[in-house]
């Protein structure tokens, strides 16, 4: 896979850098916290986000998308990542949009993709059922009933499952995984909206006897498990791909910091003891960018080893972004842990992030199974 | 790219008729083949095939054919290594000439330099040896003391070098000498070419904790070395110097990583595997299909990803320098630091998996795999001191890289 962007990347990259740097710097984000706006996005910014084309890039041109493919929108969620830019783009324009290009029929690509792409609608994907990601085995169940299933289960850490327009649900169906979309408002879904430590909205849904009709099913009944793992690769890998960004940001925060302050008379950056951490730190992030784009390119140059590519990004961005928010704090001394100060942002984010589809520990384990041992 | 396909048939075609089959085997460690006038050949082969990748330059595929070089670009070398790779071919040459001195050369040599040096090393008649080290300047390079003084016609030598890799074995060595003893001390040093056929040069091996002596203490009373031997210009040593350092740690870097830079690039269809894990199994078994000590399953883990990521960002800073037509781009300042380290890992980790059996110093009661990994796990502990320890590798990241303040 290319591990240079190509022009098209780049241009999106300089774009979505412009645009993360004027209309979504860090106060952006500090302002829509301090609101107590619970969706923890500002609709203006999402607005202007779909108009630039990013609510479709990875929807093809006849649903209204550019299919720009998931470097595309990686390159993207880099720049963002690096400001910390809300928005329900990688729940709403990644996880689902993704599944309903790969499973659903063409009247629900119509219905659902053109508006995920116009940004009309957003969707939430409602997988997880207990604290640590565990994409198999669902509790949650759906029973067929004459023309319709009935859902019962409950689901937590559902990504900007508090204001999604639709929830795209995903059900044991006896022999299987089946995907089902559903209207927020339906009856016999209620949403709790969990706050979480990074300032965005997830949300704990029960699905109480949801009586949906057959036509809401998105593909084959039973049949989505090795769909739900493929738009899980994608995802983990745009994810890390945000996650870069706020390890880099972090880090260079952290660099400008050793490069200004003054203790004993000297730069703190002049101390060999803080100097080699840096460099240790620069080395794990030079990993960090090898590991995303050969994780992002080999979707679109359809590489034979995505599983394990998608893996090793996560784990390896989980981890380094642990190390990197870590020390960013520990370095910036007392105003590291104030809430004045825009580095704790990003140790927040680092963790909740972590969590999304797979832990550093889940992916280390996946990519030894992927590898043989 | 017709052409690079034409190019592909051709190679194919002179490496199946000039590659003898024994130079297609698997090699160890002693039938590595680095050339000079002291060269003995353990198979006739080995000269066979030397002497014919030398005349075409292929020892050397990307320097100028002026000078005896291959005249090969980036793609067509990338293929004559594809090829050479197919065939399982050996390594015809390796040499320090090669990886330092050449490239160093090729940069700040004068043409009567480039004419002299440049083709011999290619054709494998010098091997030379790198001269920096100082009993007092280890870390500390810059202080060497080791002087040139100007005789007129020539330099007369005397000092102390150590670590000389093969020096007992090797016709020359290029060394670092002070010939400004007055100036600063980066700005004393001049880069001199010594024949060590000469009476004031002595050498005397260093035995290592691995029981082997790759290395040398190399004595100079009274040497002598013709002017135009100096390269760069008096007392501009040091750039030439902090230049072919580069090319060492490049080296060193490397080492362990050879087929998993070049290869990673293209789809495959074989299964991914792991080497320690592979071995691992051997020694503790597994348990549902997972390695039988989760403890040790996950530092393999770790340095699996690790071996993974690194490869993939050799051949990232070779993509950027390519397409930027500039320099070694930013993350190569990674490269000695990082490789070396994580070899060291990969042997402590190969140690826990085997237990004793990676212990043993000698004797029949260990298999000679077993034997050779004892060794080589010592070995390793020089990866991260010699070409500059890691401390001074994250030295040079912070401040070049970096910029933070002195």
């Amino acid at each position: 896979m290319s591990l240079v962007l190509n022009e098209e990347q780049s241009y999106l990259k300089d774009t979505a850098r412009d645009f993360a740097k004027n209309k979504t710097p860090v106060s952006h984000f500090r302002g829509v916290r301090d609101s107590e706006n619970l969706e923890c996005f500002d609709r203006e910014i999402w607005k202007e986000m779909a108009n630039l084309g990013w609510s479709g890039i990875l929807i093809p041109e006849e649903y209204g998308g550019s299919d720009f493919g998931v470097a595309g929108i990686g390159v993207i969620f880099e720049e963002l990542g690096r400001t910390l830019t809300p928005s329900p783009m990688f729940s709403s324009a990644v996880v689902c949009a993704s599944l309903i290009k790969e499973a659903g029929n063409e009247d629900q690509k119509k219905e659902y993709l053109t508006k995920i792409s116009s940004g009309d609608i957003t969707l939430a994907f409602a997988l997880e059922e207990s604290s640590r990601h565990s994409p198999t085995n669902l509790e949650t169940n759906a029973k067929k009933d004459g023309d319709s299933y009935i859902i019962n289960g409950q689901k937590t850490f559902v990504l900007d499952g508090g204001f999604a327009d639709f929830l795209i649900i995903a059900a044991e169906t006896g022999k299987g995984t089946s995907l089902f979309i559903a209207d927020k408002d339906t009856k016999g879904i209620d949403i709790k909206v969990t706050p979480m430590v990074d300032s965005r909205n997830a949300a704990n849904i029960t699905f109480k006897d949801l009586k949906l009709s057959s036509s809401n099913l998105i593909g084959e009944e039973n049949g989505s498990d090795q769909i739900i793992e493929e738009v899980l690769d994608i995802s983990r890998s745009v994810i890390s791909a945000e996650m870069f960004g706020g390890i880099q940001e972090a880090f260079d925060l952290t660099l400008n910091y050793l490069k200004e302050r003054d203790q004993f008379g000297a730069k703190i950056g002049s101390f060999q003891a803080l100097q080699h951490r840096a460099a240790l730190m620069f080395s794990e992030i030079e990993l960090c960018k090898s590991c995303v784009l050969e994780s992002l390119t080999s979707f679109d140059e359809g590489s034979n080893d995505i599983p394990r590519l998608a893996s090793l990004a996560k784990a390896k961005i989980g981890e380094v972004f642990h190390l990197v928010s870590n020390e960013a704090v520990q370095m910036h001394g007392g105003i590291g842990v104030t809430d004045e100060y825009d580095i704790g942002f990003y140790l927040k984010r680092a963790r909740v992030a972590e969590q999304i589809f797979g832990n550093v520990q889940f992916h280390k384990d996946r990519y030894a199974e992927l590898t043989g041992y | 790219m017709s052409d690079l396909n034409a190019f592909r048939d051709e190679t194919r075609d002179w490496l199946e008729a000039n590659c003898p089959e024994s130079m297609r085997t698997p090699m160890s460690q002693g039938d590595v083949v680095w050339g000079g006038r002291k060269v003995e050949f353990k198979d006739p082969d080995q000269k066979l095939w030397m002497d014919r990748m030398g005349e075409k330059g292929w020892t050397c595929p990307t320097w100028p054919k002026e000078y005896g070089g291959g005249g090969l670009n980036f793609e067509e070398n990338k293929v004559l290594q594809e090829e050479l790779m197919r065939i399982k071919a050996r390594p015809a040459l390796n040499s320090f000439g090669i990886w330092m001195l050449g490239p160093a050369l090729l940069e700040y040599g004068t043409e009567e330099q480039k004419m002299k040096h440049i083709p011999k090393i290619v054709k494998g008649e010098i091997r030379w040896c790198q001269g920096y080290s100082e009993p007092g300047s280890g870390s500390d390079l810059a202080s060497l003391k080791t002087k040139a003084e100007d005789q007129g016609e020539e330099y007369l030598i005397n000092g102390q070098k150590v670590w000389t890799s093969y020096a007992d074995e090797c016709d020359m060595i290029f060394t670092l000498v002070r010939t400004g003893p007055l100036e600063p001390k980066h700005e004393g040093i001049s880069f001199l070419l010594i024949d060590m056929d000469q009476e004031g040069v002595t050498t005397k091996p260093i035995k290592l904790i691995s029981g082997k002596s790759p290395f040398c203490e190399t004595f100079f009373d009274n040497a002598t070395a013709p002017k135009e031997n100096l390269v760069g210009g008096l007392n501009k040593g040091w750039s030439v110097a902090k230049r072919l350092l580069q090319f060492e740690r490049n080296m060193i870097a490397g080492m362990g990583f050879g087929s998993a830079a070049s290869g990673s690039s293209k789809k495959s269809d074989a299964k991914p595997t792991s080497g320690l894990a592979t071995m691992a199994k051997r020694y503790v078994g597994e348990k549902e299909d997972k390695l039988n000590d989760s403890g040790l399953r996950n530092k393999i883990i770790d340095h699996d990803m690790n071996s993974q990521a690194f490869a993939l960002t050799l051949r990232r800073a070779a993509e950027e320098s390519k397409k930027s037509n500039q320099g070694p781009s930013a993350a190569s300042s990674i490269f000695k630091y990082y490789g070396t380290e994580h070899n060291k890992l990969r042997y402590e980790i190969m140690l826990e998996a085997m237990g004793t059996k990676a212990l043993g110093w000698n004797g029949a009661e260990f298999g000679p795999e077993e034997l050779a990994i004892t060794r080589e796990w010592l070995r390793t502990k020089a990866n991260s001191i010699e070409g500059g320890t890691s401390e001074v590798q994250l030295n040079v990241i912070s401040k070049r890289v970096l910029e933070l303040p002195q």
